[in-house]
């Protein structure tokens, strides 16, 4: 075993760039190239090129392909047409969340699954130990792939400038494969921003000519390179989840407000799937007896609630936890997203603070997502 | 980045002007400054409490994270600059400058502070 963080096929071009560099899960990855904040209003305005190769890529291939999908995810992954994607999750038999994920059916047979980084080997291990008995086979193709992602209300555009692909016709979480730049790429319509973008799939031989490409036919857009700081505070301005935070072993789908994402009436394996009967238990506690809920928390001061930071009443008695937060640079003030007692989770409930090292700071309690783009 | 020559600088990354007007000016410095991040909140010491160098007197909240603010010396708070607290981002655009934090008396001689050149050494090492 070695220590030495990974680095990605970009390594070298984030460096020229004068990006922060951070550990992240392992790889080291850009932070930031300059402003956070400058990057995040980028990404909202114009577009920004964000470099995600620490993704992880598995590869199901086999004539029971869709069926080990079915049985080993909480999605019904047999319905998804070629061409599309899913958001789905990997649950533990008792139903914790192992991750959550999205699967690409790339052909009648053949799926690429995306796992977060920190959790790419427990999706790996989990798939490989629930594909027992299927004629199916996982490919682990973490190496095979650079990704690379546009995002932004002028990503389009600019991708069209670099590829023939008929981007008008791809919908969102949808695939296909194309050219890019003259690289072949899997060319994908989903994000983790909020805005309409493409995430690129390539070859990592590929990577620095393609980011290369998009930056020279992004220059007069205002695409700028963008680093996982903004990338967190858009997906938290969007209301996403993220492994570790507002998902964790600890919470089912349905504590985490995404009981949607399982499928309990799946057509294949007589319906059965791994962690089935935790989540039947977990949906009908979701139904009666409501646990903490997933909500949204914007400041009227200007401190900051951080992760794991108590969510109380005036008087101080607990009602919750913080599991992100951040300042908003669209709403130009603090959120976060927070776990609280049903009995505080309803929007504009009065009385609710964030304990800030010590300080009962006000919140107002709102729905998610905090920003929404116009379509 | 350069460091003013004619600053004093502490290991924590603040800087402290010469005494003009009895008291010196502290704020933090820009390499400390661009390892924050954006900054979007201080919280700084009230004006005619006395401070002890080394000891946490505020804080600087960035986007990412939050950070104490030290002194760099003992003394007493003269005057707080309200421009930086209404627009924490003075701290990144002007960490020398617009960006400043405190000024303080000095009522004890300062510990082990560097100049311009032993700062940027250090925070080369």
């Amino acid at each position: 075993m070695t220590d030495a963080p990974r680095r990605t096929a970009l390594d070298a071009t984030h460096r020229a760039l004068g990006a922060t560099m951070t550990d992240f899960a392992g790889w080291d990855m850009p932070l930031r190239y300059s402003s956070e904040r400058d990057e995040h209003v980028a990404v909202r305005t114009r577009a920004g090129l964000f470099d995600l190769s620490h993704m992880g890529e598995i590869t199901v291939t086999g004539p029971q392909a869709a069926d080990l999908l079915d049985y080993a995810l909480v999605g019904n992954i047999g319905g998804v047409k070629t061409g599309r994607a899913r958001y789905t999750m990997i649950c533990e038999a008792g139903g914790g969340i192992l991750d959550d994920l999205i699967v690409y059916r790339l052909a009648d047979q053949e799926y690429m699954v995306v796992a977060n980084a920190s959790n790419a080997q427990v999706v790996l291990d989990a798939l490989t130990a629930r594909a027992g008995g299927f004629d199916a086979a996982i490919r682990d193709d973490r190496d095979a792939y650079a990704l690379l992602a546009v995002q932004g209300p002028e990503s389009p555009g600019i991708l069209k400038t670099l590829t023939d692909a008929d981007l008008d016709g791809l919908k969102y979480y949808a695939g296909l494969p194309g050219t890019v730049a003259g690289v072949q790429a899997l060319i994908a319509r989903t994000g983790y921003t909020g805005e309409d973008g493409f995430e690129l799939f390539v070859r990592p031989a590929d990577a620095v000519a393609l980011w290369e490409a998009l930056t020279e036919a992004g220059k007069d857009a205002g695409l700028v390179p963008c680093g996982l700081s903004c990338r967190d505070t858009l997906r938290l301005e969007a209301g996403m989840p993220l492994y570790g935070h507002e998902l964790t072993t600890a919470t089912t789908p349905f504590d985490a407000g995404l009981g949607r994402v399982v499928k309990f009436e799946k057509t294949t394996n007589n319906g059965d799937f791994v962690g089935r009967e935790a989540l039947t238990a977990a949906a009908e506690r979701a139904e009666t007896r409501p646990p903490r809920k997933l909500v949204g928390l914007v400041a009227e001061g200007r401190r900051v609630p951080r992760a794991g930071y108590p969510v109380v009443t005036a008087d101080g008695t607990v009602i919750g936890e913080v599991t992100s937060g951040a300042p908003s640079p669209t709403l130009g003030k603090p959120i976060a997203i927070a776990y609280v007692d049903a009995a505080y989770a309803t929007p504009g409930t009065e009385g609710v603070c964030v304990d800030i090292r010590g300080s009962h700071e006000p919140y107002e309690v709102t729905a998610l997502p905090f920003y929404k783009r116009q379509k | 980045m350069s460091n003013p020559q004619q600053l004093r600088y502490s290991k924590e990354h603040e800087w402290l002007s010469g005494a003009e007007d009895g008291a010196s000016t502290v704020g933090i410095t820009e390499h400390a400054a661009n390892a924050l991040g954006d900054v979007v909140f201080v919280q700084l010491p009230e004006v005619g409490s006395t401070v002890a160098a080394g000891e946490t007197c505020g804080e600087l909240e960035s986007t990412k994270s939050v950070s104490d603010l030290y002194s760099p010396v003992d003394g007493e708070i003269t005057e707080i600059n309200e421009d930086v607290v209404n627009d924490p981002s003075l701290v990144n655009s002007a960490p020398f400058e617009g960006g400043w934090l405190f000024k303080v008396k000095i009522s004890g001689e300062p510990g082990e502070l560097l100049s311009a050149d032993e700062y940027a050494a250090f925070i080369q090492s």
